[in-house]
């Protein structure tokens, strides 16, 4: 009995005290060469997409018809923003309805990119529709018109949102 | 199931991966980084990345990148696109992109906190030495808010490389951090003892075991720091001291189980059954994949064995037989499902990614293994490093299949732009041509007529200002002339005269009218220019849809072909390091489980023994009892 009680004393050292007896089995280089390869394939698989990225926009983008719509919101605003239309020429192209993890994204600075599309050289109407709530709670739907002039290079417009107003900067 | 989540909890944090920390500059001049930093908020570190480096390459592309927007942010993007790289654990390529960086024109406070996550990515991938290098590179000022955070990965990578001297005055400088409350302490008694001043670890430990707070991870290391010194305590026989302190433990803490069992045993040591059967009763009622649970049914009926009662003995055995029995069956049936790959298949599903009780809900899942066997194990660093590779790996898998796709709908789009325009063509560049011998024809003579009202305005010329009807009369009167005197005849003198007053007339017209047809023939030209203008713009739209429409098909089969060449090989080098990865990570669970299920068939064994002793010794105590009535 004596033995035996040694035993799960033993065992008592064993699992109160372990560090991962399976780390014996796998090797620190094993996972550590692994890593590296799938570091490598990661940075291949990028280099792909980066490449990817200028064949699309090239080919079903090009710069003569090209325009991008970003989306932004005005720094320090705190309204929530649910969804946002975007209508060229009284056509809906986008609509997205926004996360919250997409919310806080935009509220850091970042930009959303929410159309990408062709369209003629010339005057073309924009309308962008935004739903949201203000800070105090009170529903909001708010739409306004602009008239963008799409050149000879690519259209970017910076569609800039506020609880007050919807903004338009031509880039 | 608290207690579980909460042992996840704590070790998924001691191993929690680095978050970028780039910010978004105050005024955004390009809206492509912008979009970048967009993705980066959100964690798809992937996307992030690949339109930072495509924005890169276009900038560095450019004749003149001053002109780019991108220009104004530079200097940030280089940074951020090797911030990005470390948050998506690439710390080989990362750490070039910001060595770049931190050689160039960054801030202090930026160009540190940098390093700082490049430190802390080598520590966390086990590359003690690397984080040294790293860290030792720190230089000036750091930003307030990882301050505390930097001296504490600097004393544990210090530890790490056997260097506690230092580690140890740094930990004592940060025992006043409240967002480090109990893990400098504890890290500082730990750095102690490793260097041999046991009396003063010690002296931290117990500090740290009785920390009042009301954070859950500051309870956690309380805790732990409780479980090290009982422990130590234990082995060194000092059974009353070890049980004081396991007994501070929390009962619900992550580690309440192993505490509650050493408290029996510091109770069993010294003899006292009765005060050990305490903690183990409450422990037997626990989950009972657990270690320590199942340790304690084979104590708990130890104890009573010792305090005489056998039958109870007896039966708590047999009531461990049947559960060992069930577990081992859960077991081998959980090392079969992980070797039939239903583990991998489990820990890619999208749903389970979305709920931060993963873990609890794989279990739930048909055919999957006993997670809470592997509890520990999957909060492990290696094994969270491993499963995170895996997880990317498959992402990579599912991108580069969209990709394939992608470029079969590209050479599809091709061909049918391919077939539109190239019966069109031909003689659309006929007509072009045709048109565009008329077109400069007509150029050529405006500028010809340009060129002669300027020389006018020096040498005035009226008779270039003659009307139409003008120059017929004039023609008319010489002709009329040449007929009069073709046969030599002199002409009458009232013929003459007519003729003369003729010409006067139109001379005197011509030039006294010169200047109203100057302005005029200005005019003109100037209308002239704006429709030239009008029908230049017309001719480089021309010529510009015309060659969109040439290279909306035409240039793209060579970098189609050695796109797909390149997928197809990071599809093959994806699909072979998710198999190895996968083997590991399945090899970690099995092996596992096996040590696991060793041990309970071990227990299994005792606690036949035991039992059948302890029927034995209560069936004789019956007999013993009859006899003596």
């Amino acid at each position: 009995m004596f033995c035996w009680l040694k035993g799960i004393i033993l065992g008592i050292s064993i699992f109160v005290l372990s560090v991962a007896a399976y780390a014996q089995e796998i090797s620190r280089e094993q996972i550590k060469g692994l890593d590296e390869q799938v570091q490598e394939i990661k940075s291949d698989v990028l280099s792909i997409a980066a490449e990817l990225n200028q064949l699309e926009e090239k080919l079903l983008y090009p710069s003569n018809t090209q325009v991008s719509v970003f989306v932004s919101l005005v720094s320090g605003e705190t309204f929530r923003l649910d969804s946002v239309e975007i209508q060229f020429d009284g056509k809906p192209v986008a609509h997205h309805i926004y996360t919250f993890k997409e919310l806080e994204a935009l509220q850091k600075g970042g930009v959303q990119r929410i159309y990408t599309g062709n369209i003629r050289s010339g005057e073309h109407d924009l309308q962008v529709s935004v739903i949201g709530k203000s800070f105090g709670g009170a529903d909001f739907n708010k739409t306004e018109r602009f008239k963008i002039d799409k050149g000879v290079g690519p259209e970017i417009v910076e569609v800039s949102l506020a609880a007050q107003n919807i903004t338009l900067k031509d880039r | 199931m608290y207690r579980l989540l909460l042992i996840l909890t704590f070790f998924i944090f001691s191993v929690s991966s680095a978050v970028a920390g780039t910010s978004a500059p105050k005024d955004l001049k390009d809206l492509y980084f912008g979009e970048a930093l967009y993705d980066a908020f959100q964690g798809d570190w992937f996307d992030a990345i690949s339109r930072l480096d495509t924005e890169l390459a276009q900038h560095y592309g450019l004749d003149e990148p001053k002109r780019d927007r991108l220009y104004y942010h530079i200097n940030q993007a280089e940074f951020a696109v090797g911030d990005f790289e470390l948050a998506y654990r690439m710390h080989q390529r990362a750490g070039r992109a910001i060595t770049a960086v931190i050689e160039g024109n960054v801030d202090e406070p930026a160009r540190n906190e940098a390093i700082f996550r490049l430190a802390r990515i080598y520590f966390q991938k086990n590359q003690p030495v690397n984080a040294l290098y790293a860290v030792d590179r720190i230089r000036g000022a750091v930003p307030e808010k990882i301050r505390d955070n930097l001296a504490f990965l600097r004393a544990q990578i210090l530890m790490a490389n056997g260097r506690f001297d230092e580690a140890e005055r740094i930990l004592k400088d940060l025992q006043g951090a409240k967002s480090l409350e109990g893990f400098s302490t504890y890290n500082l008694g730990i750095a102690l003892l490793k260097n041999g001043k046991e009396l003063e670890g010690r002296q931290y430990l117990e500090r740290t075991g009785r920390i009042n707070s009301n954070d859950d991870l500051t309870l956690a290391i309380k805790d732990k720091s409780n479980l090290v010194l009982g422990s130590k305590m234990l082995e060194e026989k000092n059974f009353e001291g070890a049980k004081l302190v396991l007994d501070r433990v929390r009962l619900k803490g992550p580690f309440s189980n192993r505490a509650l069992l050493g408290s029996g045993w510091a109770g069993a040591f010294q003899g006292h059954f009765e005060r050990a059967l305490v903690p183990w009763s409450i422990l037997v009622t626990r989950e009972v994949t657990d270690a320590s649970v199942q340790e304690a049914m084979l104590a708990a009926p130890y104890a009573y064995g010792k305090l005489n009662v056998y039958s109870k003995a007896a039966l708590l055995y047999a009531s461990a037989l049947e559960k060992f029995g069930i577990e081992i069956d859960k077991l081998d049936a959980s090392i079969k499902s992980i070797r039939e790959g239903y583990f991998l298949k489990a820990l890619v599903r999208e749903e389970l990614k979305q709920d931060a009780n993963w873990v609890v809900k794989l279990r739930k899942l048909p055919q999957t293994p006993e997670t809470y066997y592997l509890l520990e194990l999957m909060a492990s660093h290696n094994f969270q490093e491993s499963l995170k590779n895996y997880l990317d790996l498959e992402e990579l898998r599912k991108k580069l299949e969209t990709w394939k796709g992608d470029l079969d709908a590209f050479e599809e789009i091709i061909d049918q732009r391919r077939a539109y325009y190239q019966p069109l063509l031909p003689a659309m560049d006929r007509e072009f041509r045709r048109l565009d011998s008329q077109m400069r024809l007509r150029l050529e003579q405006r500028d010809r007529i340009e060129q002669r009202l300027k020389a006018m305005l020096v040498v005035p010329r009226p008779d270039y200002l003659a009307t139409i009807k003008e120059r017929i009369i004039s023609e008319k009167v010489a002709l009329l002339e040449r007929k009069l005197t073709t046969a030599g005849t002199v002409v009458p003198s009232g013929v003459e005269a007519r003729i003369k007053r003729l010409r006067g007339v139109l001379h005197y017209n011509i030039y006294t009218d010169y200047d109203r047809r100057f302005t005029e023939a200005y005019k003109h030209l100037r209308d002239l220019n704006l429709e030239v203008d009008h029908l230049k713009k017309q001719y480089n739209a021309f010529v510009r849809t015309r060659q969109a429409a040439t290279q909306s098909y035409e240039g793209y089969d060579d970098v189609i072909r050695r796109q797909r060449f390149l997928i197809q090989k990071a599809r093959e080098k994806v699909g072979e390091l998710m198999a190895r990865q996968g083997h590991m990570l399945e090899t970690m669970a099995v092996n596992k489980l096996t040590t696991r299920r060793e041990r309970l068939t071990e227990f299994q064994i005792k606690a036949r023994f035991a039992m059948a002793d302890s029927y034995d010794r209560a069936i004789r105590a019956q007999a013993q009892e009859k006899m003596e009535r």
